[in-house]
């Protein structure tokens, strides 16, 4: 069955030198050009900034960071090192996925048509552990949340049907055990 | 209505409320506070408050109108090289501001503590394109060690502090407030003495030295039989000169400094190699290739003391002292790092050092210093390498020594040996022409009794030449001495050696004569065109003090600075004499 699929979820193969899957946490001052003083760090290392999460900390004087970088690994640590030596910077670490919990969200907008392709779709939703926020006649948009590889794959099936949008958060980051992140 | 509104409210409130103090005075009163000693800067619309507070505050601050808002900059940069100590540089918003990060860049790059102040629109306008509006804060980010956009008028007291604490602290450098006009010119209803408040940044841990990497750091300098000690800027920084010549004298060590570090060991000390690097000396990048440990002391191993990265101390252990964790393994991998400031980290390591005696090792590294010592043909017309011979002898080293970028640059670092800190004042990371003269005024605002000498070239001293004025104001006495070859001579070279010497963009023809420019500023002009006139002319222009003096030294058109590290080379691919045959394009940086 051809479908016209429309999606904006299309990545560009990973090209062979950049390796991805860092993911660095900071905890920074609360204020305006913090976010500048970090992303020109990254860009003028060519490093790719895939998502940012930013939000205010428990004490709203601070901001969390959660950052998902694609670059070389062997430049990673003097940048954490650059970012840490900005005086807005309180801290900035890097997490594997063994030392810490990493899960983001999407919102994934398809086309459902017809009871067949709604119970098809659904059935996906309960398998991914997702959720249905929006139905309408024609469309309903599914909520699903993990580590990004269950996102990944929830959007890969996802895909055979039409998907109209697609929105990810980013990846939120949090230390494993008593440790803080 | 609200704009009006707001701007009427600032009008009435300073007419019936004269004896209040607004920000500006605030601003002012605190830099007084901090010891502030000279403000360098250009006037404008925004920063009108301010400037006007210089006049209504009673303060020991002295104001300097330079001519041109990079001569400020590089006038505090001058000033701070030769006390430690932070000068401020205030101007007005949009061009005003735009015209300083060139020297904004040049502190940045060489550590360098500075407080510039920009006026900036009011901040109902930001972001609206009003006249002369330049987001300076986004502008300067990557070329400041911290920028602040002051938005209320209660803080500027404590963002004057923090710049303060943040450019002299740790690793100094230069740190920007952007003033708002409606936030100078507010009412000020805080509390002066505000506290700083600064949760991110944390140089007293430079103090605390970690023990362990100490001991590691001992274990290898113990183990050395061939060692050498490269002392950086950072080492001048954090005032170790007595803690560096303990550990020298300990070790038996060679030490080589460079370009910003020249001072911190007496270059006329037996142990001294001098400066090392693309121009250094070959017995300093010899010694690099032929020893068994590298201990750099607040260097951050600058391409252009390391050439070809892969190659350098590739035969030797590394030990690496610096205040910034960031620049440890940044360019050369090492064997052991002590991170913390180089005063407090020596203090811990000189103990653990045995003393002891390296005759064969020092025996080998003098006999490369006698092999090829720096040097230059006596004929065949004036050199500049003459110039600057004579004037350290007439000057005894004791001069603080400026520099701007280029051949007479490298040429004055190699002839003109300087025994103590903070006397040797050259843009070393940026390579910033143009910063030589301006930076002498600086030091000699600075140092008063001291004899300032600005090493310039044709093309760098026409870069800021308009500070004359500001020099001749001040009847400061700093000798301009400008080598004249009526080229950019290091470009030339290159261009000689690896472009098949085809001259592009390179001949200064047009050159003023810089005489008659200088006297009609109302400056002495001195010519020097016959060698045997150098010592003679030279003195004339060390004993005239009324007044700046200017020299124009008219010099040899075509010489070439030896010995060079091609740029990306190894060390040990040194030219030590002009090449026969054909020499590759550099693959380094520039």
């Amino acid at each position: 069955m051809a479908r016209d699929i429309k999606t904006t979820d299309k990545k560009p193969a990973p090209r062979a030198d950049i390796i991805g899957g860092h993911t660095l946490s900071m905890y920074v001052v609360n204020e305006p050009g913090v976010l500048m003083r970090i992303c020109q760090i990254f860009a003028r290392r060519a490093y790719n900034i895939d998502s940012v999460v930013v939000s205010q900390g428990r004490d709203p004087a601070f901001s969390r960071l959660t950052l998902g970088i694609s670059g070389d690994p062997a430049g990673l640590h003097q940048i954490i090192l650059q970012c840490n030596k900005l005086v807005d910077v309180i801290h900035c670490s890097e997490h594997t996925s063994q030392q810490a919990v990493v899960r983001e969200m999407a919102l994934i907008k398809v086309k459902a048509e017809g009871p067949e392709t709604r119970t098809e779709l659904l059935q996906i939703v309960e398998h991914f552990g997702g959720k249905t926020v929006d139905l309408t006649e024609s469309s309903m948009i599914i909520r699903i949340e993990g580590a990004s590889d269950k996102v990944d794959a929830a959007t890969r099936l996802l895909a055979s049907y039409e998907i109209i949008e697609t929105v990810r958060t980013g990846k939120v980051l949090m230390a494993r055990g008593e440790v803080a992140t | 209505m609200e704009i009006l509104w707001g701007n009427s409210a600032i009008f009435i409130m300073a007419n019936e409320n004269q004896s209040t103090m607004d920000g500006a005075q605030a601003l002012i009163k605190t830099l007084d506070e901090l010891g502030i000693e000279y403000v360098f800067g250009y006037s404008g619309g925004a920063a009108l408050p301010i400037f006007d507070a210089l006049e209504t505050v009673e303060s020991n601050i002295k104001f300097v109108l330079t001519r041109h808002e990079q001569g400020a900059t590089h006038m505090a940069d001058g000033y701070a090289r030769a006390t430690g100590k932070p000068a401020v540089v205030l101007v007005t918003s949009g061009p005003g501001a735009g015209n300083t990060i060139t020297g904004i860049m040049t502190a940045q790059m060489d550590s360098v503590p500075m407080i510039i102040i920009t006026g900036q629109q009011v901040t109902w306008m930001l972001g609206l394109d009003a006249f002369q509006e330049a987001d300076i804060f986004g502008i300067t980010i990557p070329v400041v060690k911290h920028n602040f956009l002051v938005r209320e008028t209660n803080e500027l007291p404590r963002i004057a502090r923090e710049a303060h604490h943040i450019a002299t602290t740790g690793r100094p450098g230069p740190v920007l407030i952007d003033v708002p006009k409606n936030v100078s010119q507010s009412d000020f209803s805080g509390d002066l003495d505000s506290p700083i408040d600064l949760p991110g940044y944390k140089p007293e841990l430079a103090y605390e030295i970690d023990q362990a990497d100490v001991e590691q750091a001992a274990l290898l300098i113990n183990a050395a039989k061939k060692p050498v000690i490269l002392a950086g800027h950072g080492a001048m920084i954090a005032g170790a000169e007595a803690e560096l010549m303990e550990l020298a004298t300990r070790m038996d060590s060679p030490v080589t400094s460079t370009l910003l570090g020249k001072g911190v060991f007496p270059e006329d000390h037996p142990l001294s190699l001098g400066m090392l690097g693309m121009h250094g000396t070959a017995y300093a990048n010899k010694a690099m290739c032929e020893c068994d440990l590298i201990v750099n002391i607040g260097s951050r191993f600058d391409d252009r003391i390391i050439g070809q990265a892969d190659k350098f101390g590739a035969q030797a252990k590394i030990v690496h002292i610096d205040i910034d964790p960031s620049e440890i393994n940044k360019m050369i991998k090492v064997d052991q790092e002590v991170i913390g400031d180089a005063k407090a980290v020596l203090k811990a390591l000189n103990p653990l050092v045995e003393g002891k005696s390296n005759e064969e090792w020092n025996e080998a590294v003098n006999a490369n210093k006698k092999k090829f010592p720096l040097g230059y043909k006596k004929q065949g017309g004036l050199r500049m390498q003459q110039v600057l011979d004579e004037i350290y002898e007439l000057t005894n080293g004791d001069a603080i020594v400026t520099t701007d970028v280029g051949q007479h640059q490298m040429w004055a670092a190699q002839f003109y040996k300087n025994r103590d800190s903070w006397k040797w004042i050259s843009s070393g990371g940026a390579g910033t022409m143009g910063f030589g003269f301006p930076s002498a005024i600086g030091a000699q605002f600075a140092c008063p009794d001291e004899t300032v000498i600005a090493v310039c070239g044709d093309g760098g001293f026409q870069m800021t030449l308009c500070e004359i004025a500001t020099a001749v104001i001040h009847k400061l006495p700093v000798k301009i001495l400008v080598l004249n070859n009526h080229y950019l001579g290091m470009v030339r070279q290159w261009q000689e050696l690896f472009f098949d010497n085809r001259e592009s963009g390179v001949d200064l023809e047009g050159n003023p004569d810089f005489v008659k420019l200088a006297e009609s500023y109302g400056c002495k002009g001195i010519n020097i065109k016959r060698q045997a006139d150098v010592g003679k002319k030279l003195q004339e222009a060390l004993d005239y003090n009324d007044g700046p003096v200017l020299i124009n030294a008219e010099c040899v058109k075509t010489d070439n600075v030896f010995p060079m590290i091609p740029a990306g080379a190894a060390l040990e691919d040194m030219l030590t004499e002009p090449p026969k045959h054909k020499m590759a394009k550099p693959v380094g940086s520039t």
